[in-house]
């Protein structure tokens, strides 16, 4: 084995060749990363978006909800899986249950600042203009808001592919499979494959969300995007 | 409901408190490397950030090496920093937990001395104070509040990533859930996992209490804007107008 693979038993950082002959196992990771982190950010954003406008027109549930997702946000990742064990065991929806939780306080929060940042002078021009508070927060706030939204979003994204890697402790595979992998064998090639493509995953998927907000929010090119 | 009697069983058995596995020795471990960390990553970024932000220079830098270090995962750094070192245990962990709480500190003091009143800068210099003055007595003190958060920030996720330290053989409260996870003994991941997650919302809750204290004279605190910061960390508070005027568009 250790002739045909000769770099696999040195400490090099990257192994090409046990690349080549693992790139089912690596796209498998790959995809098993893209999976979870797309389920966490579509219910995340799902579950945000009533709980953002409850927050938004009720001061004092948003504040509740704020305390409650910013303590669910405070708790460790392998610790929230642990403490899901009785309730849903070490299984996909435990990992979505602790992800998609994790989502809430980035998103909710970046709602409410966004829709506090709309100029109140707006908001009076768009009353003058006889529209009804749901048309205002439809056709005036929320598109005003959307460069600071989509930048919790951008952040949820980030942070969830990030957190994604601890759920191969819990045995769903994804990226952190192949990092586990290195730590077990003691073998660098998969921990280094494993880190530069969950990076890589990331920059690439803020990347598109940034790409998505431009062509969501044309009249905001070349300001800020957060 | 056994499960819950066997979690109550776990946290009243005298033997779970007693000796190197013990409750209180696996807690001390854990905080005694998260404070190290902590304290370690302060002395090295808040000096540097601080004369930074004084001198307006390294903005792109001290803001994007959080933008960055959010979307490296502390598992990879972990396990990264023990095969750098060769070695297992607190050495490796401790290298990994510092390399974690720099980039909040770093971001945060810069972010919150930047925001600091130019008008008032100037009436500081106009009075004669010197730029060393003006750094320690002015913005270093306006800016505390700001700079606590991104302490408070790093230390949650620095606590966090300690219960990993048990991966590489280290010790802390994350023993009882990886062991747990391994044996396949639920009650004892579960009764680990308590702790953590307890241990985690204690030090958010104390940082946040000591950031209100820092904030000068009752002046109240802007509203908190935009600035969440690392996976599994907390929320680093950063005024609207120093976020509008430091963040750049990540490419």
């Amino acid at each position: 084995m250790q002739e045909a693979l000769p770099c696999a038993a040195t400490d090099a950082w990257l192994c090409l060749d046990w690349v080549g002959d693992h790139t089912d196992e690596i796209g498998a990771a790959l995809r098993q990363h893209v999976e979870l982190t797309v389920v966490a950010v579509v219910i995340g954003m799902l579950i945000s978006a009533p709980l953002s406008l409850v927050a938004w027109r009720h001061k004092r549930a948003g504040a509740a909800i704020l305390s409650v997702t910013g303590i669910l946000y405070t708790i460790p990742s392998i610790a929230l899986f642990g403490l899901l064990i009785p309730f849903s065991g070490l299984t996909f929806q435990t990992a979505e249950i602790a992800l998609v939780g994790y989502t809430l306080l980035v998103i909710i929060r970046n709602v409410l600042a966004g829709l506090e940042g709309v100029p109140d002078d707006v908001r009076e021009s768009a009353r003058g203009m006889g529209l009804t508070p749901t048309q205002q927060l439809l056709r005036v706030e929320i598109p005003l808001a959307l460069p600071t939204i989509f930048a919790g979003i951008r952040s949820a994204t980030v942070t969830t592919i990030g957190l994604v890697t601890i759920t191969s402790l819990i045995t769903l595979g994804g990226l952190g499979n192949l990092i586990l992998d290195g730590l077990r064998r003691d073998f660098r090639t998969p921990l280094v494959v494993g880190s530069v493509l969950s990076l890589a995953l990331a920059v690439v998927a803020d990347l598109l969300l940034v790409g998505l907000q431009r062509l969501l929010t044309p009249w905001a090119r070349g300001a800020a995007a957060g | 409901m056994t499960f819950w009697r066997d979690v109550f069983a776990w946290f009243t058995t005298s033997a779970n408190w007693q000796g190197v596995d013990g409750i209180p020795r696996r807690l001390w471990e854990h905080v005694a490397l998260s404070g190290s960390a902590v304290l370690i990553a302060v002395v090295l970024a808040l000096p540097l950030a601080l004369v930074l932000g004084h001198l307006g220079r390294g903005g792109f830098l001290a803001v994007n090496v959080t933008n960055v270090g959010r979307a490296v995962p502390s598992f990879a750094i972990l396990v990264i920093a023990q095969q750098i070192t060769r070695d297992i245990g607190t050495k490796p962990a401790m290298i990994a937990l510092v390399a974690l709480a720099i980039p909040p500190i770093l971001t945060n003091t810069y972010v919150g001395m930047r925001a600091v009143d130019e008008e008032l800068r100037e009436s500081a210099r106009g009075m004669g104070m010197t730029g060393r003055q003006v750094l320690t007595q002015v913005e270093a003190p306006l800016a505390a509040p700001v700079i606590m958060a991104g302490i408070r920030t790093a230390a949650v996720q620095v606590v966090a990533t300690a219960t990993l330290a048990a991966l590489i053989a280290g010790g802390g409260l994350g023993r009882f859930i990886i062991d747990g996870f391994a044996q396949q003994d639920n009650v004892k991941a579960f009764g680990g996992a308590v702790l953590v997650a307890l241990l985690a919302v204690v030090t958010e809750l104390t940082l946040g209490f000591v950031q209100r204290r820092v904030t000068p004279g009752g002046r109240v605190e802007e509203r908190p804007v935009v600035a969440e910061v690392g996976p599994a960390g907390g929320v680093a508070a950063l005024p609207a107008r120093a976020v509008q005027a430091v963040l750049p568009a990540r490419p």
